[in-house]
């Protein structure tokens, strides 16, 4: 009997409508950015995409200074009412070229089409639709009558979740009534510059949204201007530390979403079939490209053998491959940069003594890739258990006691997510009231929603996005 | 029998009621959010061209054509097997079904339709579909059943005295109907839509594999909701770890509700990627149905001609 090969069913590339070239948005129009031009690479083949315009020095100054005229003359003054609308039709607009803007970010980031086209693009808009909803009812936030916007924000995104972060960052930012300049990712600028579109599409009034492609420069250069009165970063710790030293003294406002080393703890108690799906879920979504991802395995030890043949079956069984195909699970690793630093990462692994599962999925030649790998006999003592690694590598730690997995799980300089397995409620309360994370997730993981808030503890950053608590980043209050 | 091969902590647990019921109350608990979004995800893989002209053949040669009214003669229980035999006239090379499934009294009818073919002979007893019977009357029906020809019986379980928490019974009643099926193969029916939560049916499914169960099948079909992809991905579980336990294979028979290729294929990704591809055979899979093969021969036609043919051009039998 032949075995059950699922048919290549590769969505078609043409839908993204990729160009050639794509340039910065600035006050409403495409200009040629005063930058050194980018590539960006299809991180699945290698291949360039597209070149990519960038924000040159005076191209900040004219983009924040754009901002700062939209904020004054027509976005800060309109009723939020008005505002309301602009934000329905752009979550519309998402809504209507969600295929194409799926297949892009597939494109340009190399996550399956399955998760762009099923996760992030219904996320992004409901972001949309959810803060839509809020431009109008500010008063009644809890903020008292009429809280103020703060006036430009400047926002600095990753690569790995390219435009639900961008609407993270600009959904709520546009409804409570300030203006923006964003700086995508230098490797996934696509989608973020296709929105530029849409929001021309919206007839959204000039330099209320402003879109600067390029590297680190560019995003220094937004951080250290003086019209910028908001700044809002998603990226990696390292980053974040020398960003708040850049802006402490100045009367800027700074959030920050930095790295994880998130705990799934599973209970002896748990539902461990579904366990081991949350912990598939929570490390190798997206490649593991997630902040939060569930990256440290706690199991019980009377439970850890059962559990470690589960969860090798069941990632035996992901298709990693052409992150086009509807049937791939898991995707390609975003830069060839990246790549080497996870496997330089699983490498320590090894030589500390932890042992190494791989999975015997096949992989192709070209292209990022990293195998799903597991890591058994893993000790808090480990760089795997400490680093973020941001791929798709787990690390499974044991405990013996509800205290010593607290313990254990919150023994680390990060604290943005966590998640509990246990069939028994008032265990999982006893632990989510204990665990240092911003969010906590009950015999589920990855769940978001824009209603519930997002964000850090210690090293993992500062502020909420999403939900009420999200909106007070971008209030005077 | 499989009980000797048993390992130690499996024996035990049947010992008695109280080790039996701490046995099934100690298996990890299902997550009904968890294991239905799992099921979700993975009918969306999409299968298409050769593996879906596979995914098809593979199907029919795991159907058990059912007919099970009240109103059911020989003249149906002939037609059956006639269609049973040469599925798609038109196409020889079509493949047999797995077996005809039909109540203990027209057995002897279906074994004389289906003489020489290799096809099963499925025979319902045990007072079905209610199972509301004395331990005498559903003994005699297997008879009947076995006597007759039958290859195979499907039995229900007694889902009063499971709700009711009397394991041990459960557990006697299908040992006891396994002694009297002989060497015919047995599927235990468990009506998951009466047992109604996921942890029942696990524990239904692991009280069905340590009573001598060959097969654990879904329902009767005569009770809403019947078999559900969330449901036979719990029992493909049960079988997969029953296989890691004893190292024995046991298979699964979802029934009732599948009627299209669609649906069944989704079932063979379950198949696959739950219970594992050694699952992927008639030995060890089967639809319980009766007109989803007119749809597999349909879509088989399609595949083949590359059009669509119509349901003028399969039998309606």
């Amino acid at each position: 009997m032949p075995a059950f090969e699922y048919a290549p069913a590769p969505e078609s590339r043409e839908l993204a409508n990729l160009k050639p070239s794509y340039r910065p948005f600035i006050d409403g129009e495409f200009t040629d950015g005063g930058g050194e031009p980018l590539k960006t690479v299809n991180p699945a083949t290698e291949e360039v995409l597209a070149e990519v315009g960038t924000a040159s020095e005076a191209d900040v100054d004219t983009a924040v200074k754009a901002a700062r005229n939209a904020f004054e003359k027509t976005w800060g003054p309109m009723p939020g009412s008005e505002r309301a609308k602009y934000l329905f039709r752009i979550a519309r607009l998402v809504q209507e070229r969600s295929r194409e803007l799926a297949v892009l970010e597939t494109l340009d980031n190399g996550k399956p089409i399955r998760e762009s086209r099923d996760s992030d693009l219904p996320l992004v808009a409901a972001h949309f639709f959810y803060h839509a909803g809020w431009a109008d009812k500010l008063d009644y936030a809890g903020f008292g009558p009429d809280p103020k916007p703060l006036g430009v924000a400047g926002q600095i995104i990753p690569w790995n979740f390219p435009l639900l972060m961008l609407a993270w960052k600009i959904a709520p930012a546009l409804a409570t009534g300030n203006t923006v300049v964003l700086k995508p990712a230098e490797t996934t600028p696509l989608t973020a510059l296709v929105f530029g579109e849409i929001c021309q599409q919206a007839g959204l009034p000039p330099g209320v949204v402003n879109i600067l492609p390029g590297a680190g420069d560019v995003g220094a250069r937004l951080v250290g201007h003086p019209g910028v009165d908001k700044i809002a970063f998603t990226g990696s710790t390292e980053v974040g530390k020398l960003i708040q030293r850049q802006v402490a003294g100045t009367p800027k406002r700074l959030t920050l979403e930095l790295g994880g080393k998130a705990a799934n703890v599973v209970f002896d108690d748990a539902p461990l079939d579904q366990a081991v799906e949350g912990i598939v879920n929570g490390i190798f979504f997206n490649q593991g490209h997630v902040c939060c991802a569930g990256s440290r395995l706690l199991a019980q030890e009377s439970v850890v053998d059962e559990l470690l043949d589960k969860l090798r079956y069941r990632i035996s069984t992901l298709r990693l491959g052409d992150p086009l195909d509807k049937n791939t699970d898991i995707g390609a690793i975003n830069s060839a940069e990246q790549l080497t630093k996870i496997r330089e990462l699983a490498d320590s692994g090894e030589a500390e003594g932890a042992q190494r599962w791989t999975s015997p999925c096949p992989v192709p030649d070209r292209g990022f890739f990293f195998a799903p790998t597991v890591f058994s006999g893993v000790h808090q003592s480990m760089r795997i258990a400490r680093e973020e690694i941001f791929g798709p590598v787990l690390s499974v730690l044991t405990f013996r006691t509800p205290d010593e997995a607290v313990a254990k799980a919150n023994n680390t300089p990060y604290g943005l997510s966590a998640g509990i397995w246990s069939e028994k409620g008032s265990r999982i309360l006893w632990t989510a009231n204990r665990l240092r994370a911003g969010v906590v997730w009950a015999n589920t993981f990855n769940r978001f929603d824009p209603a519930a808030p997002f964000g850090g503890y210690q090293e993992s950053g500062f502020g909420r996005e999403g939900g009420r608590t999200g909106l007070e980043g971008y209030l005077d209050v | 029998m499989s009980a000797p091969t048993l390992p130690s902590a499996l024996v035990d647990a049947t010992r008695d009621d109280a080790s039996l019921r701490r046995f099934l109350h100690g298996l990890p608990g299902v997550d009904q959010v968890g294991v239905e979004a799992r099921a979700t995800a993975l009918a969306t893989r999409s299968i298409k061209k050769s593996s879906k002209l596979w995914a098809i053949d593979t199907a029919i040669s795991m159907v058990d054509l059912t007919t099970l009214e009240g109103a059911d003669t020989h003249g149906k229980v002939r037609a059956l097997t006639a269609k049973a035999r040469r599925p798609d006239p038109d196409r020889p090379d079509t493949p047999q079904v797995a077996a005809v499934c039909v109540y203990p009294d027209l057995v002897a009818t279906a074994v004389e339709g289906l003489k020489g073919t290799g096809i099963g002979i499925a025979s319902v007893a045990t007072a079905f579909p209610s199972g509301r019977s004395s331990r005498q009357v559903k003994l005699a029906d297997v008879a009947l059943a076995v006597e007759s020809g039958a290859t195979e019986v499907d039995m229900v379980i007694d889902r009063g005295a499971f709700l009711e928490g009397r394991y041990g019974e459960v557990f006697e009643e299908i040992q006891a109907i396994r002694e009297a099926s002989g060497r015919a193969h047995l599927k235990v029916i468990l009506e998951t839509g009466e047992l109604v939560t996921y942890d029942n049916v696990r524990r239904a499914s692991w009280l069905a594999l340590l009573a001598g169960g060959d097969f654990i099948k879904t329902s009767t079909g005569k009770v809403s909701p019947a078999a559900t992809l969330p449901v036979t991905h719990v029992m493909l579980q049960a079988v997969r770890d029953w296989f890691t336990a004893t190292g024995e294979l046991r298979g699964v028979k979802p029934a009732g509700g599948i009627r299209t290729t669609k649906d069944a294929i989704k079932y063979l990704v379950a198949v696959h990627e739950v219970a594992g591809e050694q699952w992927l055979t008639p030995e060890l899979f089967r639809f319980g149905a009766s007109s989803l093969l007119n749809d597999l021969l349909l879509q088989r036609r399609t595949q083949h001609d590359g059009h669509y043919s119509g349901p003028d051009y399969v039998a309606v039998d």
